[in-house]
């Protein structure tokens, strides 16, 4: 086994200490994801924050009264000094005229700063048990042992199976708190009850992953899962899988590099993995509204060209003019080297045929979508102008918008509303339409 | 005794700064940008250390401010772009940034000898004995840039008054009488930047949010005239120095970790007891107002 490079060594899992570590990350990542959405939901991702910074003096006062760093002393020492965070929050928020985001920074900055000056304190005062007490601020998830992590199952377990089991209150809440206070629920104990859960993923977090890095395991997870889905059960799996897919990579992460942190690792992995989200989420990433977007551009400016030729076509009463660029250009001012673009495609999709002089006309095909265009552009001119009273010379920007986007459906409707016209606000007639009529 | 001057007028000059941009950043909700801020200048502070190859501190400034104004337009960016809320997306960067700023330091341990305790925490009781030479005296050198902040401040707060001022009521209102909202959040952000960077070796980033924000929200609490807010806020913060002093050589702790504590007393107390906001005063009005008003007492049943 020994002889076994470190990268594949990790996966053997020989070393017990490997194992906790591992599984203390992938528990603190799961617990932070499921809690931190509805952080997120409820547009509180800073809450985490501000929740592990105020754990500082709790942690100092535990050790004030007890004289020891047992792990489950200190996490009762935060767990209770965040939830009076929670609360104090929550009271500024409802009793003074402060806003929430002041109220946060407030709890955080001055429940930090009460730490920080107990922390010098203890230091001062020469307990030589205080030693690594400030290693809360940034975790230390390398040390982690047996015990951290059966408390760390226990607390997350606790916090994740009430979320099953409030699921529906919780997402009440999540979406509509307003709704929930008429169904009869009260609005602030499902807060209180929400703001302990999130205390408890914050609490147990800490000394792994330290004050920043755990109010990181709370947004980060929730937010990429948030790009994937718009359902609520996805979206709590998806972050308890993207935050234990952190610990799993923060864990081996630090394997490898020994004198690495852990939690930090686990922190840039879950980032990585939310850029990775928002860039290429196929529902809201970047790249696909970008592609789409371009897409729809694109569509629009063949669009256009056809409509000109066939607008060209209409004014010479003849239905296969030739025309050259200049005259396209004419009609609808663009950049030549777009319209060399949009015609050579055009050509491509056998919508336009090119003549030997350079000259272009439409096709059979062509020529049938620039009527539609033509048809929909008139039909919403004489929609905008006989149903919204809007004057015929403000309709031509709005319909040259429209024109792209409406389906066979709206035509249909809109053929039905203005009974079936034939002649748009210009007196220019609505082409097509007899023709179709006459059809079946 | 001159040292517990220079600190004291130290912790004023952080003090005063950060309350005059506090203000402007608590009445545009932007309170936890200014601990996004402070946390997210770590790696800029840890690369400055690398590049410059010495604990230099034009370099951390900038190194710092760079990192600062990163985090803002980061935020900005992920917001429009990339369609994350606000919350999350702060607090998407700043941990990130944060990450970047550990890991740099584990991986450099043996380069440079950076204490990130010390960056968050900050000593002002160190402060007086570094000192810069000008006309002759020994000037802290924290006091000559502190004091050069808040004169900034000063000055920005004062010429742009107006303009900062519509900003923070009523943003459509600049919008349309042609101010720039974008480029005055900017501005803001760029001295909320630079008062955190140049605060965070006095007195430590989480301190420094703390000056940021609490002070602003007693005076918030007192009164509804921006200019009275201003002048409170200071006062406020100035109070929190001094009171921080007493505290921490009482306890022999922290001295920054006194001001944040003696900080969020005195808003407690403005919270509580201000006599035109006050949550008592609140609770007494409407205590008096329920028997005397002759449409409340007989509305019910």
């Amino acid at each position: 086994m020994s002889d076994l490079p470190p990268w594949l060594a990790f996966f053997t899992f020989t070393s017990v200490n490997v194992v906790f570590v591992t599984a203390g990350c992938m528990l603190i990542g799961i617990t932070g994801g499921t809690l931190g959405s509805f952080a997120y939901l409820r547009k509180r991702s800073l809450l985490g924050d501000a929740l592990a910074h105020a754990a500082l003096p709790g942690v100092c006062v535990a050790f004030l009264l007890t004289g020891t760093k047992d792990p489950l002393v200190i996490l009762l020492g935060s767990v209770a000094a965040c939830w009076l965070g929670a609360i104090t929050i929550d009271a500024i928020t409802a009793y003074t005229r402060v806003k929430e985001d002041s109220a946060l920074g407030m709890v955080l900055s001055v429940y930090f700063g009460v730490g920080v000056l107990l922390l010098t304190y203890i230091q001062q005062s020469g307990n030589p048990n205080q030693a690594g007490l400030d290693a809360f601020l940034f975790g230390e998830a390398a040390s982690m042992v047996q015990r951290d992590v059966w408390t760390l199952a226990g607390a997350g377990g606790l916090a994740c199976f009430c979320v099953v089991l409030a699921y529906k209150e919780l997402k009440l809440l999540a979406f509509d708190p307003d709704f929930a206070h008429s169904l009869g629920f009260n609005r602030r104990l499902l807060e209180v009850f929400l703001s302990t859960l999130i205390v408890i993923a914050v609490a147990i977090g800490l000394q792994a992953v330290g004050v920043v890095l755990m109010a990181a395991m709370l947004v980060t997870p929730a937010a990429a899962a948030r790009y994937w889905t718009d359902r609520l059960g996805v979206m709590l799996l998806l972050a308890a899988g993207i935050g234990a897919a952190s610990g799993f990579m923060g864990a081996y992460a630090s394997y490898l590099a020994p004198r690495m942190p852990t939690g930090p690792w686990m922190v840039l992995a879950a980032s990585a993995l939310f850029f990775l989200s928002m860039v290429l989420s196929p529902r809201a990433g970047i790249v696909p509204r970008l592609y789409r977007h371009l897409r729809q551009r694109r569509r629009t400016a063949e669009e256009n060209v056809l409509r000109t030729l066939y607008l060209l076509d209409e004014r010479r009463h003849r239905p296969d003019g030739h025309f050259s660029l200049g005259e396209v250009i004419e009609h609808r001012p663009m950049p030549l080297g777009t319209l060399r673009r949009v015609l050579l495609r055009l050509e491509r999709n056998g919508r336009v045929r090119a003549s030997s002089v350079g000259l272009f006309t439409l096709t059979e095909s062509g020529r049938a979508r620039g009527e539609r265009l033509t048809r929909l552009h008139r039909l919403w001119e004489l929609y905008l102008t006989s149903k919204l009273d809007i004057a015929p010379d403000h309709v031509h920007d709005d319909a040259e918008e429209i024109e792209h986007i409406l389906t066979p459906e709206l035509e249909e409707r809109l053929l039905a509303a203005l009974n079936h016209p034939e002649t748009d606000p210009h007196a220019r007639v609505i082409p097509g339409l007899r023709s179709r009529s006459e059809e079946p | 005794m001159s040292e517990t001057i220079w600190i004291i007028l130290i912790g004023s000059l952080v003090a005063s700064s950060c309350a005059l941009v506090g203000c402007f950043l608590i009445l545009r909700r932007l309170a936890m940008l200014s601990d996004a801020i402070s946390h997210a200048v770590l790696p800029g502070i840890v690369l400055a250390f690398l590049i410059s190859g010495g604990v230099g501190l034009l370099p951390a400034l900038l190194g710092a401010g760079v990192f600062g104004v990163l985090t803002v337009v980061a935020t900005d960016l992920m917001q429009r772009y990339g369609r994350v809320q606000s919350d999350a997306a702060i607090g998407v960067v700043f941990t990130v940034f944060f990450a970047l700023g550990v890991v740099l330091i584990s991986a450099l341990s043996g380069q440079v000898h950076l204490d990130a305790e010390h960056v968050l925490f900050g000593e002002i009781l160190y402060a007086p004995f570094n000192t810069w030479t000008v006309l002759g005296m020994d000037i802290p050198r924290a006091a000559i840039i502190m004091g050069g902040v808040t004169v900034l401040n000063i000055a920005f707060v004062i010429l742009c008054y107006k303009q900062l001022k519509v900003c923070a009521f009523d943003p459509q209102l600049a919008a349309s009488i042609g101010i720039s909202v974008v480029f005055w959040h900017y501005a803001l952000m760029a001295a909320v930047s630079m008062t955190t960077v140049a605060s965070f070796e006095s007195v430590g980033v989480v301190i420094v949010v703390a000056m940021l924000i609490v002070p602003a929200n007693t005076a918030y609490m007192l009164t509804d005239r921006l200019g009275w807010m201003l002048i409170l806020a200071v006062i406020a913060g100035i109070l929190s120095t001094v009171g921080g002093y007493a505290l921490a050589a009482l306890l022999d702790g922290s001295i920054a970790g006194a001001m944040a504590t003696v900080s969020g007393v005195l808003f407690a107390l403005a919270a509580l007891f201000s006599p035109t906001h006050g949550v008592l005063i609140r609770r007494r009005r409407a205590l008096r107002l329920e028997p005397s008003d002759p449409n409340i007492g007989q509305a019910g049943p």
